[in-house]
């Protein structure tokens, strides 16, 4: 059932680079193993996000959280079982793939083996009847946009990960799609091609500004790094989005704390003007958490100094050096305190403690964020 | 297997040679010496002669090699066509009806080919599908016999083929046929051009179906072999098997070459 907002299916070739169009996810679900009989298994629940056009949109989560098949549900490779996507405000939701307009990179590119890379990326312009004359220009294109303009006769085979993977980039641009999926698009490179990587996609972002990107991840760094906003998924569900800051500075839930950078999380109670860790005071913003409740402190290691608050009205924590591990810039320790243990990562150390030192650790107030417990785990918030 | 000292390989070697020598080469060894036999009683072929091959160059034995080839090639292009077509759509198929299709393919393998042929000769004896005593009956033949191994190679090469290929063909907007066309295809051609190989090569040895159908005008060379054979000319016999399996391998091999200038991965 098309949308009312849904514009006429487009025909022929496009032309012109595709207007700017955003990806919506209107209550999405999907289920295998429906006709399987026995065990239908929702890998994605109730997914609702919307993608701004030009915006680079971030799926992070944990292996099996259901990120490819989010991406596979816009591509059109599975059928939600309830719930619409819509592109650029169309509903796409019975449309079959090859209809949808959209660049896709898939976890192992794909390429095809039997192709050179000009004729991989001349791929989807002549399957959709692109003019012939204008074909060899196009590909030029996206083969010097991803720097790969001098291998355009080798095979797949002849290239190495990173360049084979540039090439399924330039093969999903040539056709100029205005939303892009890149499925873990770094994860088969090593640590330092991916960086480089990394930055050519921000800097080919900004020669694309209006198409628009879903890039699912389940690496915080590359999320961080790239995205506008980021989707954090679990377990079939939708559990925050926000700016990357927001994320990191305020997460709702313990999991997008814990996910998105590190976290201490410690077990409180919420008292009136603070909360109680381990039968002791602290002082932390509680906003509308009602005083009784228990809730989730959420600390960032590096906000985390040492030795007793320098600060009046600071907050300190006493306890036992369990682990020291240098880190060059950083040293991080691990110190029990209150039955937990609570990571600090300060600048070196000219001498650091020895293991089994009491010492004490301190955090400002404003530091610290509050996760009420039984927060609606999956709700979204509004940039 | 766990083989580390240099000698124990070599004596594992020396046993495979012992082994599948005899059983693979000999026989083809002994059919070449017996074509060129003038007489054969003693350890060795006696009075070497050419005159089976001159013999051969005489008769009929060329008209009934292309009879064979041309069987063969038809043969295993039907079958290919009907085996990668079916393989084809029972992809799309439940569970059941694709098992239902397997075990369809597996019933030429699995009845003995006289069976075969005596049920084409009954079920194609009366108007309006009279076709007893016409080369296409063999064919049909050889076509149901082989059809099995065109089909299953098909079926294995497409379950080891990566969706992946065919889905960022689609993303990139081509169509069903098209994807068919320019990814799926060339990427089965290796195993399409190995299960044609194998058709042909198991139709030009076809004997049992074929000896229940063939007219005298379509007469393929097994028969020819079995006829001299059968009649005691068995040094003229092992000439024809040796230009049989001479062609045979000549297809093949050309068949690979196909094959290699195909292999990209
Ligand atoms: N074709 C499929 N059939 C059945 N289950 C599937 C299929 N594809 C994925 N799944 C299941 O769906 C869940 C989510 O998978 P996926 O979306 O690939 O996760 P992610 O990409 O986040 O690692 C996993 O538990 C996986 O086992
Ligand atoms: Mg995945």
């Amino acid at each position: 059932m098309p949308a009312p907002t849904a514009a006429p299916a487009r025909t022929g070739p496009p032309a012109a680079p595709a207007p700017a169009s955003g990806i919506r996810f209107d209550d999405v679900t999907v289920a295998y193993g429906r006709h399987g009989g026995h065990g239908e298994h929702t890998v994605l629940d109730s997914f609702d996000l919307t993608v701004e056009p030009g915006e680079v949109m971030a799926l992070l989560g944990p292996s099996g959280s259901g990120k490819t098949t989010a991406l596979r549900a816009v591509a059109g490779f599975v059928r939600p079982v309830r719930g619409r996507v819509l592109i650029g405000g169309r509903d796409v939701t019975d449309l079959p793939p090859y209809k949808r307009g959209i660049g896709m990179v898939v976890q192992q590119y794909a390429l095809f083996p039997h192709m050179k890379v000009a004729e991989n990326v001349a791929f989807g312009l002549k399957a959709q009847k692109a003019p012939r004359t204008e074909i060899p220009g196009r590909v030029a294109e996206a083969l010097e946009m991803t720097g790969m303009a001098g291998y355009a006769d080798r095979y797949p085979r002849e290239l190495s990960g990173g360049q084979q993977q540039r090439v399924a980039i330039a093969r999903a641009l040539a056709i100029r799609p205005g939303v892009l999926l890149l499925d873990e698009p770094l994860s088969a490179l090593d640590a330092r091609l991916r960086s480089g990587m990394l930055a050519e996609l921000a800097r080919l972002h900004r020669e694309l500004p209006d198409v628009s990107i879903l890039y699912v991840t389940h690496d915080q760094v590359e999320a961080l790094t790239l995205a506008d906003r980021i989707a954090v998924l679990d377990q079939a569900r939708l559990r925050d989005c926000g700016t990357p800051q927001q994320l990191y500075r305020s997460p709702r839930t313990a999991f997008t704390a814990s996910f998105v950078g590190t976290a201490n999380l410690l077990p409180v109670t919420v008292r009136r003007d603070g909360v109680e860790f381990a039968g002791r005071p602290l002082t932390v913003p509680v906003g509308e958490a009602a005083p009784g409740a228990t809730a989730t402190l959420c600390v960032r290691p590096h906000l985390i100094g040492l030795g007793a608050s320098p600060a009046p009205g600071g907050n300190t924590l006493r306890g036992t050096v369990t682990e020291l591990q240098w880190r060059g810039a950083t040293h991080r320790l691990y110190v029990a305190a209150g039955g937990h243990r609570i990571m600090a990562d300060v600048r070196e150390l000219r001498e650091p403690p020895a293991l089994g030192t009491d010492i004490a650790l301190h955090f400002a107030p404003e530091d610290a964020v509050l996760i009420p417990a039984g927060l609606a785990a999956d709700g979204a918030r509004h940039a | 297997m766990l083989v580390h000292s240099a000698s124990a390989r070599r004596a594992l070697r020396a046993a495979f040679f012992l082994l599948f020598l005899p059983v693979f080469a000999l026989p083809l060894l002994v059919i070449a010496a017996a074509s060129f036999a003038g007489g054969w009683s003693g350890a060795l072929p006696s009075h070497l002669t050419l005159t089976h091959y001159q013999d051969l160059a005489r008769g009929s034995t060329v008209t009934a090699l292309l009879t064979s080839v041309l069987t063969a090639l038809a043969a295993s292009a039907a079958a290919l066509t009907a085996g990668t077509w079916a393989a084809l759509a029972a992809q799309g198929l439940g569970r059941r009806a694709r098992r239902l299709l397997d075990a369809l393919f597996l019933l030429p393998v699995a009845v003995p080919s006289v069976v075969v042929g005596l049920s084409l000769l009954v079920a194609f004896s009366r108007p309006p599908f009279l076709l007893n005593g016409t080369p296409q009956i063999v064919i049909i033949a050889h076509t149901v016999l082989v059809t099995a191994f065109a089909y299953q190679s098909v079926t294995a090469a497409l379950s080891r083929l990566d969706p992946a290929y065919e889905q960022s063909a689609a993303g990139l907007g081509a169509r069903p046929a098209y994807v068919l066309w320019r990814v799926r295809m060339p990427l089965l051609l290796p195993s399409l051009t190995a299960a044609a190989g194998l058709c042909f090569a198991l139709s030009m040895g076809e004997l049992s179906a074929t000896m229940m159908l063939y007219p005298p005008d379509w007469m393929p060379l097994p028969v020819q072999i079995f006829a001299a054979t059968d009649r005691g000319a068995l040094f003229t016999g092992a000439a024809l098997a040796v230009a049989l399996m001479a062609t045979t391998l000549l297809v093949l091999a050309g068949v690979a070459r196909i094959r290699t200038r195909a292999g990209y991965r």
